[in-house]
């Protein structure tokens, strides 16, 4: 039995927000956790991230339905999502601007259960 | 006989055909005059303008090379051009002029572009055979053939053009002479010391040079030229005599019409070059405005443009001319600019001379010593590019003096990148190409240039005289390094393909994923430009539905969504309405959805309606509504075509030749959901009058008594360009063929982001080569492209109408995963002019914990 998708979390701080068969490949959803609007993010290769979905520097809530990326900087595979506005890249790691270093959104732990849900941690400060 | 056009559309005759002339009827065709005038153009010689500048080059090049129209006629339908005839006269009451064949050519407005004739002084024996002028390529035919049989020539001038000349004969195998009455070369440009520079170096090449010498008379033997004989008694030998004293304008047509003419010789002009007689006009070596002729091309080409601007109402004035000049005579660089002889008041003169090296150079500068007014360059005129730039024109413009003048004509001295030009410094000077318009070339977001080839093709910019190629080159290659980039055409990081080569390996592969691709040809996970670009080629080989589980992904959100998204994040919606045809019923829909959705609408200049304001989760239900109502997608989010805008042609329009309306309508839903890459928008003209605008189109259809006029390549947007004749007086059949393999070439072989215009122009041999491949079919691709073209249209299925049928594709357009119901409250709104439009944004916003919990799968 696998529980219901919620908008808020249970006792353990975790919501869980849909099942990992509805975030495409190389795609993104928006979430809303605790009243916040939440992009939750899977790559190729079904590595989970969860950035705020609010674009700070196209001021709108749409980074879930950016393009995902990857680019080398200094030799590491850096994954992003692409705003759809202007295209400014934010890390899905931490959430920092590729484009601008002093922008950053908020990341969520996130993680995919045995069961195949996907479960929104705390949001990491 | 009276060959006038058939309506009432004025005409302009232009009398003359050389450089200034052509000139004249580029301007016209480019900026729209042929919009409103038909044009005929006389020429007297039996072949189309060409480059009299670089005339002497005719013996290595030939003919062909130096001609300004190669293919003998105008791509503009509405311009005429007569060679081989002669104007007898016109008559200024009758507005009409009458040519040599009888033929009586009525005008509007009339342009005398009838040049100049070489000046022949009145000695004896100045006729014999064997005595030739230097003007036109049937004279260097002449002059080559009687050489072939002779073993000396003497020039008579030792100006620019004479020295022209005289490299000509030495370069014939003539022992050859230069004869000047004043007492140096190139008086008009050079001074003393210059020009006995100049003296040395031409007698270092073989050349005799008699400066300071009277021509009295040609010597004859047996009714042929053998000499020339000098007031000082000298009797030079030669078996050629060219003539090349200074030049007279051609004012007789305009003296035989009492039209006014100045004292020394030519049309006498106003500022806008208009002539005593208010629909005559003057332009190029006939012409003198303020009573002064100019005998180079730079001024004659300003002033062609400013009688075009002045016919399309312009204010466009011609207030004297830059008559620097930067030539190689005898591969002796010579220059001369700005005040080369120090009149100015008070001028100062820095003069650097190294004998050994053949070396003189001159600058005059300000009394002051900060500004730079002028200077003279002999034997080393590399600083050219940079100085003469620096000096104001008319008081305008001009770079203060470094702090060290003399540095700039010193031996190895500094270059043009550390003299750092300012943007409105004046680059080339035969079309005024400001530093700032050639850095823009390279610099603009559209369709910037990549090189300095590209930028001579687009801003003109050294593509007259060339003596600025150099410094063009320079300031590109400059900017480039500024940016710390090199020329590069790969896609991305993750392929090292152009895109039309990601194409041709995607259609031999049969790849049908973007992960086959990439795993082929590509490095890495892709990103936000290579997914795109391989999803628009797969869409345009495989013609699958974009929201498709393999390539959904990969779209930008605007085809992700199948809507343009805007600043807020919602969507602006934009129903087809083919041709901008639309039944009131249909309009009505557009409204009752546009009120109830409380949607902004506005008109788009694609003839249709936008509806903005839609949030992601209500675009299928607003597109369930209007697909119910028979509209589909207008595909405004895709680079694909957008629209077939038309004017209302012969159905109701009073001129209309053929029906534009249908035409459109036809096109519009032939190459709907086409994908491209970049948008791509046509238009239908049902006559000359253009009410379609179709010319500022990738593709645009212009009706014709016969058919259709098919031109190609235009676009509005930062960098306006009129499309250009493909191909004229068309079927419906044909013009659709046309079309067909226009499109799927273009498809097929341009850069990502590439508007037709752009494409074109890189392609080699530019529109010519779309010719080759599209109307002769040079590369037998010809059924390939249309057979595409008609899987395509064969294939199309309405994206909306497919989607509303998906419940998999629909799945997504919701605001949460977990709260599908619940509307992002980061998008407000506000009222402006009675509707709807965004609020601005403040930041991040929490619903907080009082949302209700839960909505289940």
């Amino acid at each position: 039995m696998t529980a219901q998708p919620t908008t808020q979390p249970t006792t353990d701080g975790t919501t869980v927000v849909c099942r990992l068969a509805q975030v495409p490949r190389e795609g993104g959803v928006t979430a809303l956790v605790r009243g916040e609007a939440v992009a939750v993010f899977r790559t190729r290769d079904d590595g989970l991230f969860a950035l705020g979905n609010y674009d700070p520097i196209g001021r709108a809530s749409v980074l879930a339905r950016g393009l995902l990326g990857s680019t080398e900087v200094e030799g590491e595979l850096v994954p992003y999502v692409a705003s759809p506005l202007h295209k400014q890249r934010y890390d899905l790691r931490t959430g920092r601007c590729l484009d601008d270093p002093a922008v950053r959104v908020p990341t969520w732990r996130v993680h995919v259960t045995g069961d195949g849900e996907v479960v929104v941690g705390e949001r990491r400060e | 006989m009276t060959e006038r056009a058939p309506h009432r559309r004025k005409q302009l005759v232009v009398l003359g055909h050389g450089m200034v002339g052509h000139r004249l009827v580029q301007a016209a065709v480019e900026r729209g005059l042929t919009e409103t005038y038909d044009v005929v153009v006389v020429g007297e010689e039996h072949r189309a303008a060409y480059d009299r500048v670089a005339l002497t080059s005719f013996f290595e090049v030939g003919a062909e090379a130096l001609s300004l129209l190669p293919a003998g006629a105008y791509e503009d339908p509405r311009v005429r051009l007569l060679l081989g005839r002669t104007a007898e006269g016109f008559d200024p009451t009758t507005r009409t002029v009458l040519l040599d064949d009888g033929t009586v050519l009525e005008y509007d407005e009339l342009v005398l572009a009838t040049g100049a004739a070489p000046f022949v002084p009145p000695v004896p024996g100045h006729d014999l055979p064997g005595c030739f002028v230097y003007r036109t390529i049937e004279d260097l035919e002449a002059i080559r053939d009687a050489a072939a049989t002779a073993t000396s020539g003497v020039v008579v001038g030792g100006g620019l053009l004479g020295l022209e000349a005289a490299n000509a004969l030495a370069g014939l195998g003539l022992r050859t002479a230069v004869v000047e009455m004043a007492p140096r070369l190139m008086a008009v440009q050079v001074d003393d010391a210059g020009g006995a520079m100049l003296t040395r170096h031409v007698e270092k090449l073989g050349l005799s040079v008699h400066t300071g010498a009277t021509t009295t008379g040609v010597v004859e033997r047996e009714g042929r030229v053998r000499g020339l004989s000098l007031a000082d008694g000298t009797v030079l030998d030669a078996d050629v005599v060219v003539f090349s004293a200074g030049i007279r304008p051609r004012d007789g047509l305009a003296r035989a019409a009492a039209l006014d003419v100045a004292e020394r010789g030519g049309v006498l002009v106003d500022e806008q070059c208009r002539t005593s007689d208010p629909h005559v006009w003057a332009v190029g070596e006939c012409a003198a405005p303020g009573g002064r002729m100019y005998g180079l091309v730079a001024p004659g080409y300003t002033m062609a443009e400013v009688v075009v601007d002045a016919l399309l109402g312009g204010p466009g004035a011609f207030t004297g001319a830059d008559m620097s000049t930067k030539l190689k005579l005898l591969g002796v660089d010579v220059a001369s600019f700005g005040d080369a002889f120090a009149t100015t008041e008070g001028a100062l003169e820095l003069v650097y001379a190294d004998a050994v090296a053949g070396h003189y150079k001159k600058l005059v500068v300000s009394d002051d010593g900060t500004r730079l007014l002028g200077g003279i360059l002999v034997g080393d005129a590399s600083a050219y590019g940079m100085l003469r730039p620096m000096v104001a024109v008319d008081g305008v413009g001009g770079i203060p003096l470094p702090e060290n003048p003399e540095d700039l004509i010193l031996p190895a001295s500094r270059g043009v990148a550390e003299v750092g030009l300012p943007d409105e410094a004046v680059v080339c000077s035969c079309n005024t190409v400001t530093k700032g318009q050639i850095v823009q070339a390279v610099a603009q977001e559209e369709d910037p240039c990549a090189d300095a080839t590209c930028v001579t093709r687009c801003t003109s910019a050294g593509s007259t005289c060339g003596s600025c190629k150099p410094t063009v080159k320079k300031i590109v290659e400059d900017w480039f390094a500024e940016q710390g980039r090199e020329v590069d055409r790969s896609l991305c990081e993750h392929f090292s393909l152009t895109r039309a080569e990601l194409f041709d390996v995607v259609a031999v592969h049969g790849h049908t994923r973007f992960d086959q691709v990439l795993a082929a040809h590509g490095r890495g996970h892709g990103c936000e430009i290579c997914k795109p670009a391989v999803a628009s080629i797969l869409a345009s080989q495989l013609g699958e539905h974009v929201l498709e589980p393999a390539h959904r992904t990969l779209q930008d959100t605007n085809d992700a969504y199948l809507a343009n998204i805007q600043r807020n994040g919602t969507y602006s919606v934009v129903p087809r309405i083919p041709g901008g045809e639309v039944t009131p019923e249909g309009l009505i829909v557009i409204g009752e959805v546009a009120r109830d959705f409380g949607l902004y609408t506005k008109i788009t200049g694609g003839q249709r309606i936008d509806l903005f304001g839609a949030r992601m989760e209500q675009l299928p239900a607003i597109w369930a509504r209007l697909v119910d109502a028979g509209f589909e997608s207008g595909h405004a989010y895709g680079k694909s075509l957008r629209t077939v805008k038309s004017c209302v042609g012969s159905t109701w329009c009073r001129y209309g030749v053929q029906d534009s309306v249908g035409m459109a309508i036809a096109l519009e839903l032939r190459y709907r959901g086409l994908r491209s890459p970049h948008k791509l928008k046509g238009g239908v003209s049902g006559c000359a009058r253009e009410c379609a605008e179709a010319r500022g189109k990738d593709f645009g259809i212009i009706a014709t008594e016969k058919g259709w006029n098919l031109y190609v390549g235009g676009n509005g947007g930062a960098t306006p360009v009129h499309a250009r004749l493909l191909a004229g007086d068309l079927d419906d059949q044909t013009l659709v063929r046309y079309l067909d393999r226009f499109l799927m070439y273009y498809v097929r072989t341009a850069d990502r982001l590439q508007r037709t215009a752009p494409w074109i122009d890189q392609l080699d041999g530019g529109l010519d080569r779309v010719r080759e491949v599209v109307v002769d079919d040079v590369l037998g691709l010809g059924s390939e492209l249309e057979a595409a073209m008609a899987r395509h249209v064969e294939g199309y299925e309405d994206e909306w109408a497919a989607t509303l049928r998906d419940p998999e594709k629909l799945e997504r357009f919701v605001s949460f995963v977990n709260a599908p119901d619940v509307p992002d409250p980061h998008i407000g709104f506000t009222t402006e002019r009675d509707q709807s439009v965004p609020a601005d944004s403040a930041g991040p916003v929490s619903l907080g914990a009082s949302i209700p919990v839960g909505v289940p799968q």
